[in-house]
């Protein structure tokens, strides 16, 4: 009796986890999953299991290719300029040049695009990008243009400015943990460095970005998850429009599910939203594991 | 070995507390999930035999504070053993939350309602069926202004309408020269193009196409071809070729490629379209009476009227005029039915009728009913007239995926628009697009 207790008391300890856990994240998923087979599950009270119908029709949709693209654009344009800038802003507040005060106040002058919420981004920028807003106001005022811009309802310029706008929005995270990881590089490697006969590039290029590696691909990785999932910022600012310009996976699954009440499409999409995420995942916990090692 | 003993002696003593909180921890969890049931049940009897209703809807909070409640009190009063609990949030989060409510079975037993969900609600068996709580009660339903009905039974009340007149910028039209408010569409086209400063940024019409918000098509490009009689349908299958809709999409094209629309169009939703002319940016848009309060609380000094929606040149028949409504339902899984007609019939008698439209700004759902507004406001008089000189028209009430349909419709017109195709790939599309939800 006391080596069953003995046993089992690992589970007793891990059992709330594990039940909130399958309450809230696996329970759905699985529901999800499910739906996903079935002939439009929730609007139809007897919905019967069609097999793969739901993602055939899915994946070879024009539309969900196009939201595809646009999320793999959205995504890795938002990653590569993300890391672009925090990597550079880190430098800049990493200078010794700077005085600690002048730090602090670019430190809080860089970070607060982070501070807001995604939906005061979507309405701060739809102001300011509107065709009589404070850019084209600007860019009018110093002849940089003649007439307004219609940043969010032109179809050539749309998906470039909500991938400006996540990049505005995102870059403090990588710009905070990336000043983390340039306070924790030790003094004696650029010393050795510079005896060595290394200019500054050479320091950046052989000693800066191998110590940063780490944590870079963790950052892009869990960026690139994050990113994929936008969902907020792009409803709030162009609702995938204008003409499916800013379609992206999540607003196409919010209109399969919500607008044409096709749960089981939405759930065939969502899943393969899951299964992207999932790919990313596992490669960024072979990293972690790796790194451990 | 003593200190080892001791500090065994102290994993011993801390497994021996924590196990039982952790046991205790995973009760309390247990507990809170099934208790998460019986409140999420569509309503319970409550002490001595009461019934407590649960109402959700996006009224109230467009209300002044307190006001719908104190209606709902006044019910509570007239029908003792029954309570109102009233489940608010914004317009979009009911509709979501009516959705998984229908699906989960835990729909509230009333709802407020959008006559453009009520095709899917009622394919999902989630409404139950007006008509026969009506020949139960033995209800005249004479008064009523409108009900939402399918295949010949009612499953939505309009209580309260919110119709789509042409809101004219005075100010814009006296400085442009233009002393009539146009009544057609060349006089309309004319004011537009009159009112048109691009330099001071000033624009004669605006336009939302926005496809997150698509409700443009319907209140701001369909109420071209109602005004003038036309339709979008034919019998109960869509008819986005015929000529009146051709005609309007042609019109619109017009006034798009001669520039009088507001730049932005393609993203703008209706509270950016109000926006617009709250700021004196555009000289007229076709939008909600229920605006009005709006406009004046951001813009005092702006001089505006209403008028109804220009026609066709030449058409001399009745104007047709779009309007939205706040409708009313009951689900189907509810229990306590009887008692929710009552509070339908409550909202829908001419006294509570008169209040609630008077309190929304609306018009009333009982043709008996005269909101206040109507004899002290000179703006909701105009309107009054307009509304009672038309015939209300939403051809997208009761149709499937409603707002779907007006997404696809607003995806091909915004490629006419935008000169990517032609009208007739734009309305071949669209009609073949709606085709396939019906």
């Amino acid at each position: 009796m006391s080596k069953i207790f003995r046993k089992s008391t690992p589970l007793i300890y891990l059992s709330p986890t594990i039940l909130l856990l399958t309450i809230l994240s696996l329970i759905p998923i699985v529901m999800v999953f499910i739906y996903s087979f079935m002939d439009n599950v929730v609007m139809n009270q007897n919905p019967k299991f069609v097999g793969m119908t739901n993602y055939v029709k899915i994946v070879t949709n024009s539309v969900f290719l196009q939201a595809f693209s646009n999320t793999m654009y959205f995504t890795v344009m938002s990653v590569v300029f993300h890391l672009i800038l925090g990597l550079t802003f880190a430098l800049l507040l990493n200078a010794r040049a700077l005085p600690p005060f002048l730090k602090a106040i670019f430190r809080t002058i860089y970070i607060l695009p982070w501070v807001f919420t995604a939906a005061v981004i979507a309405i701060l920028w739809r102001l300011m990008l509107n065709p009589n807003g404070v850019i084209n106001y600007l860019l009018i005022t110093f002849e940089i243009i003649e007439r307004p811009v219609e940043w969010l309802s032109s179809r050539q310029l749309a998906l470039h400015a909500v991938t400006f706008i996540n990049i505005w929005a995102g870059y403090p995270f990588y710009m905070v943990s990336l000043l983390a990881g340039l306070q924790g590089i030790s003094e004696e490697l650029y010393e050795a460095g510079t005896i060595d006969g290394a200019n500054q590039r050479q320091l950046f290029w052989y000693i800066t970005l191998p110590q940063l590696k780490p944590i870079i691909i963790s950052l892009a990785m869990l960026d690139f998850i994050w990113t994929m999932h936008q969902f907020t910022l792009i409803w709030m600012t162009t609702g995938g429009g204008p003409i499916r310009a800013t379609e992206m996976l999540s607003t196409l699954t919010y209109k399969l599910a919500f607008s044409s009440y096709q749960f089981s499409h939405a759930s065939a999409t969502a899943f393969l939203i899951l299964a992207l995420s999932a790919f990313v995942a596992i490669f960024y916990v072979r990293q972690q594991k790796a790194a451990d090692e | 070995m003593a200190i080892l003993f001791n500090k065994g002696n102290k994993k011993m003593k801390h497994r021996t507390f924590a196990l039982p909180l952790m046991l205790i921890l995973l009760i309390a969890i247990l507990s809170s999930c099934t208790t998460i049931a019986p409140q999420a049940a569509p309503s319970a009897p409550g002490a001595k035999g009461s019934v407590t209703l649960e109402f959700m809807q996006w009224w109230e909070p467009e209300l002044p504070a307190g006001a719908f409640r104190a209606l709902m009190d006044e019910f509570e009063a007239q029908n003792p053993g029954i309570k109102v609990q009233l489940i608010s949030g914004p317009y979009s989060t009911t509709r979501e939350q009516v959705v998984a409510g229908a699906a989960a079975g835990t729909m509230s037993d009333v709802v407020g309602l959008d006559g453009a969900w009520v095709n899917d609600f009622v394919k999902q068996g989630a409404l139950a069926n007006l008509s026969e709580l009506m020949a139960q009660t033995g209800y005249d339903d004479s008064a009523l202004a409108a009900q939402i009905q399918l295949n010949g039974s009612t499953y939505m009340i309009p209580v309260v309408n919110f119709v789509y007149p042409l809101f004219v910028n005075l100010d814009l039209m006296d400085a442009a020269g233009i002393v009539n408010v146009p009544t057609t569409r060349s006089e309309f086209a004319a004011a537009a193009a009159a009112l048109t400063e691009p330099l001071s940024n000033r624009y004669g019409w605006v336009l939302p196409l926005s496809l997150e918000q698509p409700n443009g098509i319907q209140n701001d490009v369909m109420s071209w071809v109602w005004a003038s009689g036309g339709s979008m349908m034919t019998e109960d299958k869509p008819d986005l070729t015929n000529p009146a809709v051709r005609s309007a999409a042609e019109y619109i094209k017009g006034l798009y490629d001669a520039g009088v629309i507001a730049p932005g169009a393609f993203s703008m939703r209706e509270q950016d379209k109000v926006e617009e002319f709250v700021n004196g940016r555009v000289g007229m848009m076709i939008s909600s009476m229920a605006h009005i309060n709006m406009i004046r609380e951001r813009n005092p000094d702006l001089k505006f009227t209403i008028a109804a929606v220009p026609v066709e040149d030449g058409y001399t028949g009745k104007r047709g005029l779009a309007y939205a409504s706040w409708g009313i339902g009951v689900a189907a899984n509810s229990p306590h039915q009887a008692e929710a007609w009552k509070l339908i019939e409550f909202l829908m008698s001419e006294e509570a009728n008169s209040k609630l439209s008077s309190i929304a700004n609306a018009f009333p759902g009982n043709i008996n009913s005269t909101p206040d507004f109507v004899q002290t406001d000179e703006l909701f008089g105009a309107a009054f007239e307009v509304f009672q000189a038309a015939s209300l028209v939403n051809e997208f009430v009761g149709l499937p995926v409603a707002e779907e349909l007006m997404r696809l419709f607003a995806e091909q017109f915004q490629l006419y628009l935008d000169g990517s195709q032609t009208l007739d790939d734009a309305l071949n599309k669209a009609q073949e697009a709606w085709m396939a939800h019906f």
